[in-house]
This record gives structure tokens, C-alpha cells and sequence, in this order.
């Protein structure tokens, strides 16, 4: 169990793989953890596939456009528009819903006559910049004990992989009582006080990833190194960040906000330890071959700089562990299936279908297995024993004894099937 | 409230909390008292007490556990305890109590509560108590595996007492039903969560009580067992480091099950790996294993050692756990091929149960099949907290876990994409981190078998 | 998934098209149901944009919100959908039955007979999918309170009569549709993954278009390659051929089509506002025109869908119905009538919150139901019996002997035959446990055959014989009556789990609340659940007139 149990890499510990990824993904931008990929992570955290790209940061919409398998995903303009008048009126008039919403929620008092400070977070600097002055407000403000500070849309940096991944809250509150509290706004309904539990789920693990970046940034402030324990909490000054959150949501069916604390720690547990398998990418990145890229950038006379055939196959190089999750979650979603499809893996009717046929792993020879075990049996008078073998023999117990009980139960499921159709009328 | 506190003997600090439950029960100003017990940490010795001293004060009193065996079981401690106590035994129309409930001279049984009246102490299940009617409501009531039992048979039966002690282990498995009940997530009163927790929300002046020592657990295992599984309630155990030992009559074959067998008398744990392989719930291979290795157990004439003195393991104090009744099933058709018996009635034998029934008992050794061992993947009901706690939990002296390679791996590709209900607090300990910390725990008491 | 579906499903996936799961119907279906296809607005749950409704598969009824934001457009449309809803669903209480029953009186105990009435059918309604009974709850939820002009404190904006008693209904249809096994509101997804196995995942079982193209393909198209095309091809404009089933509209139609037909409209809209009297009657055909555009345009996205939901019927009225199937019927005609009479008697409409005591009391009937279900489905269904044989649960095979025997412990002795039945199952049966037999469907003569129970006496797995005895079902004579011993060469079904299900036990009165609960509604002890929110987030006491109060915020 020793070896194979994945120790926890500590941060820094080897040199980051950050080089290696960047010319990966060549020229474009790199894509930020945003919610989807954060999503994706979530539902798929055993996908190397999705882990490389993620952690280089290609666009995996554009990739699965070059692909032929374009993303089904897409927002509504309505629901943008929505989204984003509901956001404009918890922060109109200096705040004041939001306000209003922390005090009620979080038991705090109202800001005294010294008001609420929102530093200029230079919104439309560069990220680099816009963090580096995240930075700053926090420092200030932890320096200012007893007051309000709203930080709108702060840019925060975590490292990913090794390498820094910005994510940017809806707003971080620092409190009179010096902790920081994570504000996400969501257009989703809080309905008679309950609100739909995937979308929930769905913001608490990506406030959980701020709440993270937050600690991270209140270590370094404090100059110490975060907690290694998943129950950990960190003390002292160290401790601002509050791993509860607010989650404001438009109340019934009014635009009027209203607001849920929502408490994060089994969310950050979780994250944390799925960012930090992340660093393991340097064992995909050995595996990949030398030439593998997936640039996706054009030259200015319109040529790919890889074909699409060369993505194709970057890809093909990565394992990936398709599941019909992937669809809702991962760009890559309708590529994966159809591979998944083409190589007759039994995956693709569901993770729990695995459990069921144990080592079996193609549908062919599941069937195979299922119309193999009972030669001319059972099926004809339901009589006699369906099948030899089985635990009640009590076999040594070889490899092959695995795969039989597998067969051996499908063969059985499979007289019984064909006895109950044909008793039903369906196949005389 | 420092179990760990060193300074104070375990038996010391044990009876300080049991006194001030007593005292809580007996003349506390609310009308609930909730003691949240971890494995073997006594608590059917409280309710016995419990029990007996409220009848010394002059009560009568109901109690209500949640299946039939743990009713009979409590009426067989409570009568052994106080042969002069006149218990009842309410039982179901179509049901017949155990004999061990039944061949002491006190105890009453019957289906009508009306042949009971003049019992002081009635014990039933919470189903059977939900019919009762038309009765003055006892003064006081102990629901035993408070935590087992749902908040709509709470509802259904509380307006038969007036005040009551709830005992239960919040580390095991919660209850649970098959249809949705989405639309009560949030209220307090949602009917499908545990008895305690609707409990405690409409009662907040209702501090639990923390039962601070495991006299079942060994040393070797309280430590793990309770950061694993009770990170924020710790608790120790009652004997020292060495207290408890296995001695073994027979020297080993130099096999790999025997290995592990003379692992576990050592440390008190002990981890059969299989090489790593996808397979079906009843893996063969693996059950074979398990029957090995308790044939093994039963034939190197294993002797417990502990303070109530040395006494051989015989079949009857070694237990198999399982997750799913199909693997229970091929064990103990394995182990009747091996030629151990599993069925109890002649004799000792073995007992081979899934965790939910496995709840509640207490064996010397236990043999486990790790719920998730040859899984390609791992959903919420195995890596559910309470299953692994219960396995983990039921002995005394050694627990064997059987299990394939790359578990580790496997937890590492489950996906995290729980729901969250606004208003539900989160249970902790969350899965993952539980099963992890026992598998780190198992790993340096590894045997490999090739 | 079991085992059985598995492998349905993988046959499917090697045969290229769906599998039976089900030999007969599970499901009751109306000979007159009402299909709804809702769509929903963007963003905005609950926010209703179209549906397309009517029992007639060849002359649906199109209901449209031509701007989603609006709120009298909304209750027009409310209003509209109420119209047409409210006679369908009112119209099953004109025949009833009486049916005679006990009750217990209050005062003595004793059981008094009774005859109460039963309506002769309930409505039914069928939406595309379980987002779709959602959204009904939804539309239940933001109607049931709203005041109408007749209501003596109106507020600002009354809307009309036939807006909350929908609103009632709705809510009644979406909590009976959590009822396991019930009909009254059906999503046609489930309703055809009950009865047929695909070869892709439950998730993508889902998407209408997908599991009809898996169960019924386009001629020369595989099942696979249909669903993916109702999944994804989309026409030279870039909309799907397929559209979702709602409620939710594919982006990229809200994007290119809806939106800008939208904004369209509004600003008809702000012309006709703004339009000098002798503008106005062309002002306001341009309106007109702009709205039926996007009517037109919803139209067109709903059609596909409605189409579906009746092929959908088509496929499921092949099946024959299960024999359990109009009993089960019969619980919703119940809930029906009950409902009509809460109605009737002016009760108010059903709180936001179930008090602690109908939570608890509903969840008991959903596992009650649940139990039956799972139940009668095996009995009606050789496929799902097999369920429960492959699980150990139950064992079917042939006689091979039966010896006479009799229990002779009594003053007069009863028979107690001892039969050796050949399986190939393998049940759980340990010696002792006890097993109950399931007849074939009923005679000649229609009786249901006694409740037969038998004990195994011993089991032997490897020669694949149970012997049994059969202690019960046999009549009160020293011989067992003619017809009730089976036969050697006789097949024969036993399960380990009872034929019947149990009652559950009774709850207390809402208002004998116990303490360890809150105590009663209302009471100063019942402190709100820990469900944050806003302040009229309160207990279960909070529905009628003061909930009503609250509505009035909503839908801005
Ligand atoms: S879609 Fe493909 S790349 Fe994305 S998570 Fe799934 S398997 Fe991995």
C-alpha cells in the first residue's frame, strides 16, 4: 500500500512542470480556473486528460471546436442580462443591499460613520497588476482593525500546478472583526429559503477555491505557511479568511436579493487536496510524447499552427476516464464520448455500470460473457442450475475466477432475462 | 470536557460524565438529554444504570431502541443487571422475542402493552411503540440508538413520554428511505433526518454529552478511530498501550494469512493486500481470502488477553464485516466450505454481517472487506463515513482488513460533486479524509499477497 | 442501476436501438390526457415564456409571454393557461361513485360504516420531462398565493380568480407526482425509461429527442447516431433540429432568433407608447406583428416536443397496462377527489411549508407507495420479478414432489404438505425462513387464489432444489382444498418479502405537536427551521393570508 498510495507533494517541492505546460498551449492566453473548470475538476477529478489541459491552460472550447465535437454549452442572453442587472442592484447605492445582507446574515454591526472603504481595484489593469493591488487592499485593511472594507471583484492568485491561476470573487468583505468573508452572487432563486442543491454544490466548491486563495493570501501576510490537515484551521492573523460564505440570490420569484451563509470547509477539504494531486501533472507531462502540443493559434495567412489532426492526436495521447458526467461538465464532453463509444468501453452507460461487471470492460465482451456462461441452459426450462462456479464452491481463487464471477453473473441475469421476456410475451 | 486530559484515569473521567448525565436525567431542567456514545464507549452499560436508578427514584419508564435483537438484547443486560426489576418486553403481534430476553424470571413479554402495566421498566421498538395508545404518558423515556432512528418515529412517539435520554453513536450510519425528500431539506422538522438532529434544532438549550472512553476499542485503535471518524469529539481508550494482546498457539506457515494474523495479534491491525484488479462485489477471490484467514484465526488457537483475564477466541468472538449482503452471503458460504461454522444455533460460529446489522456489537477480532476493494469506482454509499466506522470499530482486540491495491486511487477519481442543501449543517467527517486516514493507518501493517 | 438494466442496456448498445425493461404497462395512461410542454424564461426559474397544452395531439393550444419581463403579460398568459387548464382538470368531478367504507367515531372507537364518494376518473397530464413537472410546481408556487380582485384586501395587482385556484392545482399535481407509482402528472422521460433500456447513460436518457431516437429510430438510422443527431445537428442558421424539451430554450435560440424578435417587440412596444394619436393603429398592428413573431418562433421550438410527447404515448399504449395498474389509479382518483373537496370546502391554499407532522406524514405514504409499487410491479411484470430472483429475494421453478404432511401439535391436525421445487435461482433461503407464493394471473372464474405462506425446510444451491412447507392458504379442513397445493410438473413462484404492505403508524394531530418537534404550529415553542432567507422565511404556519401578503413583492 505504500507505494501506491499518492503522497501528498508538498508545494514548491519540485521544480513546476509551468514551462513545459506553457509551451503546450503555445501563444493563446492561458484559460483561468473559472467555474467550469472548476466544475469540471469537481466531477472528473481522476481525468488526466482534462487535468493537462486544464493545468496548461488550453481552451478546451476552441480545442473541441478543431476537434469536431464542438461544447454544447452556452449562455442565454436573457440569463446573462439577468445575471448581471441582478448583480448591479445588490451592489447599487454604495453597497447598500449587500450591506444589509452581511449585517443580517452575518450578526455585524452597521458600519459606523467612518462608512464603508472600496479601494480602486484598477479593474481594467492587467491581472498581474489587478492582484498585486488585491494584494495591497487586503494588507491595508488588515491593518485597519474595526472598520469595513469591500473589496468589488478583487483578483485573487492561487497556485495551480505550479503555476499561478487568478480567480476573481463577486466580492470579498473584510469585517469589522477582521475575518474576510467571500460574497458570490448567483441569478439562481432562493425559493421559500431553499435553492436548487446542484447549483448550490456548484458555488460552495467555487467559493470554497476563493476562500482557499484567500488563505493563501492571508499566510503570506502573515508570513506563515498554510495547514497541512484537512481540519485544519489556521490561527491568528492568518485565520481571516471565514470558510463560510454568503451566497446572495435573487429571493422567490422577485429580483430583490436575499441571502444564505453557506459553510465551505468540507468544500475546501476537498478542493485542496484535488488542487494539490494536481501537482502530479509532471507523470502525465513524462508520459506525453515529445512532439504532443495543443496550440491553437493560427498564423496571419490563416494556418493552423497544428493541424487538426495533430490535436487529434495530442489528445488520443492523454488518457482520459470519460463518464456521461463529462457531458454537463467538460468541454470535451461529446470527443470523449465518441472515443469512448468507438472503443465499446462500458463506461459510457455510467460510472455505477462498472461496478457491475468488475473486470469486463468492453460491451462486446460483456455480452460475450452474458451469452457464453450458459450454453443451452436455463433459458430453456428455467430448470437445473444456471451456471457451475460461484462463490458457494469456494475456488482457490485465481485471476480467472474474477472475470468468471463476472460472467457467471451475467449469464444468469441474462437466462433470467430471456425466461421473463418470454414469459411476457416480448421474444416466444 | 478533554477526554485526552492524561492527568484524570479513563475509568475517573468516565464517571464524571456519567454522573453528570444522571444528574441531567434525574433532575435536569431540560427536557431532553442527548449523550453522543462513540464505539463501545458504554453506552448500553448507561442505559442500564440509567435505568436502574430512575426505577430507585421511583419512576417507571419506557425505552425504545430500533430493531427487535438490540430490544431483546437490552432486556437480556437489564435483567442480568437487576434480576428483581420487573421488565416488560412489548413486542410485535407476528414477532417472538429472543430467548435471551425471555429466560429470566422479571421479565414479561407480550404484544399488548395493557399485560405490561405493572412492569416498571417497558422495552420496545420505536415501530411497535408508535401503535401504543390509549396509555398515560410515562414520566420518562430512554431511546437508545437515538441516532438510528428517524425524526418521524421520534414524532410518532414522543407524545408517550414526557421527558427523555437519547444514547446513540453519531459516528454510524444515518438513517435513510428511498423516496425523495428534497422538498424538507432545511426544516428542522424534515422527517427523514436522525432523531438527535430534529431534536436538537427545536431544542437548542440541549447540550450533548460526550461519553469520553471506548472500553471496547484497544489502544491500538482509538487513536485512529477517533480522528478518523470524530475529529471534533475525541475520545481514548479505556486500557493502556499493551493492555490488550492476542497471543497465538500455533506458529505461522509462513504464508501471507498467517502473516497478517501475527501482524494483528502484534499491532492490533492488520492489512491482506490483493493485487489490484477490477472486480464484482463478491470478488472471489477476496472472499476466499476472508474464509482463509478466519479458518486460520480459529485453527492457530488465538488466546485474548486483556484485563478481564485470558480467554480463547473461539468462533463465536470473531466477527466478518461487509458492505454489501451478497458479500456477506458468499462468505458465509465460503467459510461453510472451509468448514467454520456461521450458523449459531448448534453452537459457536462465526458471525458474517453487513455494517448496518454488524452496529452495536462487539467482537475480539474482526475480519473486514474493505467496502471499496476491487471497485472501478466509489459512490456515496461506500464511502460513506458510518460503514467504514462500524467496520473499523467492533473489536476488541484486532481487526484484519482484506482489501485490493489502489484504493488510494480510486478515492483520488472520485468525483465531488455533492449537492448542498441551504440550512443542512455538513456532516463531518467528510469520506474521503476518513477512508484516507485509515488507509494511511492500514498501510504500515501491510501483507501482500501475490 | 441493477443488473438486469445493465445488461438491457448493453444489448442495446450492441443491437443499436433501445431494449424492453417492461413486459407489460407500469403506468396508467389516460384515454384523454392533457399534454403540457412548458418552456420556462432564461435565468429566471419559474419565469414562464411559452406552452404549447391540449389533449388534442393534431390542435395544440399555444400560450406565449411575448416579453418575459412583464408582468401583465405574464398574467395574461397565466390567466390563459388557466382557461384552458382549469376545465380539464375540474371537468373529472362530475362522475363519481360512492364507495363504501368504515370510519372510526370519534367519540366511542367504534367502526361506523360509511359510503363516501369517489370520482370516476382523474385527470392526467403529461409533460416532457421531470424539469417540466418542476417547473409546473413553480408555476403552483408564484400563483397560489396572489390575490384576485374578489379578495377584500386586493392590493395593487389583482389578477384573475382563475390565476390561484391554477395555482392550487398545480401544487396538488406536482406533490402527488412525488408519489411513487402515481399518474396524475407524468414526465414522459421517466415514463418511457421505466419501460425501455438505451444505449447511452441515464443522463442522457433525459433529453427527450435522444431516448425516443434510441426506442423508435428514423427508418435506416441506428439508435445511436439518431439520439446523437436530435442532440446536436443543428440547421444552416445554427439551431437545432431538435430543440431541448424545455423549459429551458437552447442558448443559442434565446441568442440568435428569440432575442432579437424580443427586442423587437419591445420596441414596438416603446413606439406605440410614444406613437401621436393618429400613429396609434399602426403602431399597435406592429406590435401585434412583432409579438406573433415571437410567437411564431416558440411555436416552431415547441412543436418538435409536443410531436415527441405523443409519440411518446403511442409507444406506451402498446404496451399492455400491468394488472396492478388501475389500483394504483385508484389512489390517484382519490387524491383527486380529496383535493376537489379541499377545494370545495374554501380551505386555504397549501402552506409553503409542511408542518413537521404532514412531512412526516407524506413521507410515510411516498414509502408506503413505494413499497407497493416495487411490489405490484413484480407481480404484473415477469421482467421485474426477475429483479428480485437474480437478487435472492425470490425463486421461481417447477415442482419436482410433494409429500403430504400435517402439523399434528393442535386437537385437529392440519395439513402441512411438504413441496421440492427445482430452481435455477438461488434464493437467500435459509432453513426456517419464511416465503410466499405467487399465483399466475387469477382463473377462469377470476378469484384471487388465498395468500399462500411457506417455510423452507431445506435448500440446496448446488442441486438446485428448495423444499418447502406450506404452512397457510389451504382452507380450515384436515384436507388442503382442491387447487391450492401445487402439482408436481406445476411452475411456481415464492418470494422471501411479504405480499402485502404494511400501515403505517399513526402521527399525531398537527396540533398535539410534541415538544421534541417544536411543539404545535404557531406555538411559541415551534421555532422556524434553520432555513436562512429572508425575513418572511418563517414556519410551517406562515402559508395563507400572511404568505399571500408577501406575494405581492415577488415578480418584480
Ligand atoms: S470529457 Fe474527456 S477530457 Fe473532459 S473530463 Fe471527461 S474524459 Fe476528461
Amino acid at each position: 500500500m505504500n507505494d501506491s498510495h499518492p503522497g501528498y507533494a508538498s508545494h514548491g517541492s519540485a521544480e513546476p512542470p509551468a514551462q513545459r505546460l506553457a509551451g503546450l498551449r503555445g501563444p493563446a492566453p492561458q484559460r483561468s480556473l473559472d467555474a467550469r473548470a472548476l466544475a469540471a475538476l469537481a466531477a472528473n477529478p481522476g481525468c488526466r486528460r482534462r487535468a493537462l489541459l486544464d493545468a496548461a491552460g488550453v481552451d478546451k472550447t476552441v480545442l473541441a471546436e478543431r476537434l469536431g465535437s464542438p461544447a454544447p454549452f452556452g449562455r442565454s442572453p436573457f440569463a446573462i442580462a439577468r445575471g448581471n442587472v441582478f448583480e448591479a442592484r445588490v451592489k447599487a447605492d454604495g453597497y447598500a443591499e449587500l450591506l444589509l445582507l452581511l449585517q443580517r446574515h452575518l450578526g455585524l454591526p452597521e458600519p459606523d460613520a467612518d462608512g464603508v472603504a472600496v479601494p480602486d481595484l484598477l479593474p481594467r489593469a492587467g491581472t498581474a497588476v489587478r492582484a498585486e493591488r488585491t494584494r495591497q487592499a487586503l494588507a491595508e485593511a488588515a491593518a485597519r482593525p474595526g472598520r469595513w472594507t469591500l473589496l468589488d471583484h478583487p483578483m485573487l492568485r492561487l497556485d495551480v500546478a505550479g503555476s499561478p491561476a487568478h480567480l476573481e470573487p463577486d466580492a470579498v468583505v473584510v469585517r469589522p472583526d477582521g475575518r474576510w468573508t467571500v460574497v458570490e452572487i448567483k441569478s439562481f432563486p432562493i425559493l421559500d429559503g431553499s435553492a436548487d442543491p446542484a447549483k448550490v454544490g456548484a458555488a460552495a466548491r467555487q467559493a470554497a477555491v476563493y476562500v482557499l486563495a484567500l488563505r493563501e493570501a492571508a499566510a503570506e501576510l502573515a508570513g506563515v505557511k498554510p495547514g497541512d490537515g484537512p481540519y485544519d484551521e489556521p490561527e491568528g492573523p492568518a485565520a481571516a479568511p471565514d470558510p463560510t460564505v454568503l451566497l446572495v440570490c435573487p429571493r422567490d420569484f422577485s429580483n430583490r436579493p436575499t441571502a444564505a451563509v453557506v459553510d465551505v470547509r468540507r468544500e475546501l477539504a476537498v478542493t485542496r487536496r484535488q488542487l494539490r494531486r494536481m501537482t502530479r501533472i509532471d507523470r502525465i507531462l513524462d508520459a506525453l510524447p515529445a512532439d504532443a502540443g495543443f496550440d491553437l493559434s493560427t498564423a496571419d495567412d490563416g494556418t493552423p499552427a497544428r493541424t487538426d489532426g495533430q490535436l487529434a492526436d495530442a489528445v488520443a495521447a492523454v488518457p482520459a476516464a470519460y463518464a456521461p458526467d463529462c457531458l454537463s461538465t467538460c468541454e470535451l464532453g461529446f470527443h470523449c464520448r465518441r472515443e469512448a463509444r468507438c472503443a465499446d468501453a462500458v463506461g459510457q452507460l455510467g460510472r455505477s455500470v462498472r461496478g457491475e461487471l468488475g473486470s469486463l470492460r468492453t460491451v462486446g465482451g460483456a455480452l460475450a460473457a452474458a451469452a457464453g456462461g450458459v450454453p443451452g441452459r436455463g433459458a430453456r426450462d428455467g430448470g437445473g442450475p444456471a451456471h457451475d462456479g460461484g462463490p458457494a464452491d469456494g475456488g482457490a481463487g485465481g485471476p480467472a475466477d474474477a472475470v468468471d464471477e463476472a460472467a457467471a453473473r451475467l449469464a444468469r441475469a441474462a437466462a433470467l432475462r430471456a425466461e421473463a421476456l418470454a414469459e411476457g410475451g416480448l421474444r416466444p | 470536557m478533554n477526554p485526552a486530559d492524561p492527568t484524570a484515569s479513563p475509568g475517573a473521567a468516565a464517571d464524571r460524565v456519567t454522573a453528570e448525565i444522571l444528574a441531567a436525567v434525574l433532575s435536569g431542567t431540560e427536557r431532553g438529554v442527548v449523550v453522543d456514545s462513540p464505539p463501545g464507549a458504554g453506552k448500553s452499560t448507561l442505559v442500564v444504570r440509567a435505568a436502574r436508578e430512575l426505577v430507585a427514584a421511583g419512576e417507571r419508564l419506557m425505552i425504545v431502541a430500533q430493531t427487535n435483537s438490540q430490544v431483546d438484547d437490552l432486556v437480556d443486560r437489564l435483567a442480568t443487571a437487576a434480576p428483581d426489576l420487573p421488565v416488560g418486553r412489548l413486542h410485535s403481534s407476528d414477532g417472538r422475542p429472543a430467548p435471551e430476553a425471555l429466560r429470566h424470571a422479571g421479565v414479561t413479554a407480550s404484544p399488548r402493552i395493557g399485560d405490561l402495566a405493572e412492569q416498571q421498566v417497558v422495552v420496545s421498538t420505536a415501530a411497535k411503540w408508535q401503535w401504543v395508545k390509549d396509555v398515560d404518558p410515562w414520566r420518562h423515556a430512554i431511546v437508545d440508538e437515538a441516532y438510528q432512528m428517524r425524526s418521524d418515529a421520534l414524532l410518532a412517539v414522543a407524545r408517550l413520554f414526557e421527558r427523555a435520554l437519547f444514547v446513540g453513536d453519531p459516528g454510524q450510519l444515518d438513517p435513510f428511505t428511498v423516496v425523495g425528500t428534497d422538498q424538507w431539506a432545511g426544516l428542522s422538522w424534515d422527517p427523514s433526518r436522525s432523531a438527535v438532529t430534529a431534536l436538537l434544532d427545536h431544542n437548542p438549550g440541549i447540550r450533548p454529552h460526550n461519553l469520553p472512553v471506548s472500553w471496547r476499542l484497544p489502544y491500538s485503535a482509538a487513536g485512529l478511530v477517533s480522528r478518523a471518524f470524530y475529529p471534533f469529539t475525541p475520545f481514548r481508550s479505556g486500557t493502556g498501550e499493551g493492555d490488550r494482546r492476542l497471543t497465538v498457539g500455533a506458529a505461522g506457515d509462513g504464508g501471507p494469512v498467517d502473516a497478517v494474523i501475527d501482524e494483528a495479534a502484534e499491532s492490533g491491525w492488520g492489512l491482506l493486500e490483493l493485487p489490484a484488479r477490477h472486480t464484482v462485489r463478491t470478488d472471489p477471490e477476496a472472499v476466499h481470502v476472508v474464509a482463509r484467514t478466519v479458518r486460520r484465526l480459529l485453527d492457530r488457537g488465538l488466546a485474548a488477553v486483556s484485563e478481564k483475564g485470558t480467554a480463547p477466541v473461539t468462533a463465536d468472538r470473531i466477527a466478518v464485516g461487509t458492505a454489501h449482503r451478497d458479500q456477506a452471503a458468499a462468505v458465509r458460504a465460503a467459510l461453510t466450505g472451509l468448514g467454520v461454522p456461521v450458523d449459531g444455533s448448534p453452537g459457536p460460529a462465526v458471525t458474517v454481517d453487513t455494517a448496518n446489522r454488524l452496529q452495536g456489537r462487539e467482537y475480539d477480532v474482526t475480519v473486514v472487506l474493505h467496502p471499496l476493494s476491487g471497485r472501478p469506482d466509489a459512490t456515496a454509499f461506500h464511502l460513506e463515513t458510518g460503514r467504514l466506522c462500524v467496520l473499523a470499530s467492533r473489536h476488541r482486540h484486532a481487526c484484519i482488513v482484506v482489501a485490493r491495491a489502489g484504493i488510494a486511487e480510486l478515492l483520488d477519481e472520485h468525483p465531488s460533486t455533492e449537492p448542498v442543501q441551504l440550512g443542512v449543517s455538513v456532516k463531518f467527517p467528510d469520506g474521503w479524509e476518513a477512508n484516507h486516514a485509515v488507509l494511511a493507518h492500514l498501510a504500515e501493517h501491510r501483507v501482500g499477497l501475490r | 442501476m441493477s443488473l438486469l438494466t445493465t445488461l438491457a442496456r448493453l444489448e442495446a448498445v450492441h443491437q443499436d436501438r433501445a431494449q424492453p425493461l417492461a413486459t407489460v404497462r407500469h403506468r396508467h395512461l389516460s384515454d384523454r390526457p392533457m399534454v403540457v410542454v412548458p418552456l420556462a424564461a432564461a435565468g429566471e426559474d419559474g419565469a414562464p415564456l411559452a406552452a404549447m397544452l391540449g389533449t388534442d395531439r393534431d390542435a395544440p393550444r399555444l400560450h406565449v409571454v411575448p416579453q418575459p419581463l412583464d408582468r401583465d403579460q405574464r398574467f395574461a398568459f397565466l390567466a390563459a393557461l388557466a382557461g384552458d387548464l382549469l376545465p380539464y382538470l375540474e371537468g373529472y368531478g362530475e362522475e363519481t361513485e360512492q364507495v363504501e367504507g368504515t370510519e372510526k367515531d370519534p367519540e366511542t372507537g367504534e367502526r361506523l360504516p360509511v359510503v363516501r364518494e369517489l370520482c370516476a376518473d382523474a385527470p392526467q397530464l403529461v409533460v416532457p420531462n421531470s424539469a417540466g413537472v418542476h417547473h409546473l410546481g413553480l408555476l403552483g408556487r408564484s400563483t397560489r398565493f396572489r390575490r384576485t380582485a374578489d379578495d377584500a384586501d386586493a392590493g395593487p395587482y389583482p389578477v384573475p380568480s382563475r390565476v390561484p385556484l391554477l395555482g392550487r392545482w398545480l401544487t396538488h399535481l406536482r406533490e402527488r407526482a412525488e408519489v411513487p407509482g402515481s399518474s396524475m402528472l407524468l414526465a414522459m422521460t421517466a415514463l418511457l425509461g421505466r419501460h425501455w433500456a438505451t444505449g447511452q447513460s441515464h443522463l442522457e436518457d433525459q433529453h427527450l429527442g435522444a431516448l425516443l431516437a434510441w426506442i423508435a429510430p428514423p427508418p435506416g438510422l441506428g439508435g445511436a447516431e439518431a439520439a446523437r443527431y436530435a442532440e446536436s445537428a443543428r440547421d444552416g442558421r445554427g439551431q437545432l433540429h431538435c430543440p431541448p424539451a424545455g423549459p429551458a430554450t437552447d442558448p443559442r435560440f434565446d441568442e440568435k432568433l428569440l432575442g432579437p424578435a424580443v427586442a423587437r417587440h419591445d420596441a414596438a412596444r416603446a413606439a406605440l407608447r410614444a406613437a401621436p394619436p393618429g400613429e396609434a393603429a399602426r403602431a399597435e398592428a406592429h406590435v401585434r406583428r412583432t409579438a406573433d413573431e415571437v410567437r411564431g418562433l416558440l411555436e416552431q421550438v415547441l412543436r418538435p416536443t409536443w410531436d415527441q410527447v405523443w409519440r411518446g404515448l403511442d409507444l406506451l399504449r402498446a404496451l399492455p397496462p400491468g394488472a396492478r395498474v388501475a389500483e394504483r389509479w385508484e389512489g390517484d382518483r382519490w387524491s383527486y377527489t380529496g383535493h376537489r373537496e379541499r377545494l370545495a370546502a374554501g380551505e386555504p391554499p397549501q402552506p409553503r411549508f409542511d408542518d413537521a407532522v404532514t412531512a412526516a406524514r407524506k413521507l410515510a405514504q411516498r414509502e408506503r407507495e413505494q413499497a407497493r409499487l416495487d411490489l405490484q410491479e413484480a407481480l404484473d411484470d415477469p421482467l421485474a420479478m426477475a429483479e428480485h430472483r437474480l437478487s435472492g429475494e425470490a425463486f421461481a421453478g417447477t415442482v419436482e414432489a410433494v409429500e403430504a404432511a400435517y402439523d399434528t401439535s393442535g386437537r385437529t391436525p392440519k395439513p402441512r404438505p411438504l413441496v421440492t421445487v427445482r430452481t435455477g435461482d438461488r434464493p437467500h433461503a435459509d432453513p426456517g425462513r419464511e416465503v410466499h407464493r405467487v399465483w399466475g394471473p387469477p382463473g377462469e372464474d377470476g378469484a384471487a387464489p388465498a395468500a399462500q405462506k411457506a417455510e423452507v425446510v431445506r435448500h440446496d444451491p448446488a442441486e438446485g432444489t428448495v423444499v418447502l412447507r406450506l404452512t397457510s392458504g389451504m382452507g380450515r379442513r384436515r384436507e388442503p382444498e382442491p387447487g391450492t397445493v401445487p402439482q408436481p410438473g406445476d411452475r411456481v413462484c415464492f418470494t422471501l418479502f411479504e405480499l402485502s404492505v404494511r400501515q403505517a403508524a399513526p402521527l399525531p394531530d398537527p396540533q398535539n405537536t410534541p415538544w421534541t418537534h417544536g411543539g404545535p404550529p404557531g406555538s411559541a415553542s415551534a421555532v422556524p427551521g434553520p432555513r436562512p432567507g429572508g425575513p418572511h422565511t418563517g414556519g410551517p404556519h406562515t402559508g395563507g393570508p400572511a404568505a399571500a401578503a408577501a406575494a405581492d413583492e415577488e415578480w418584480e
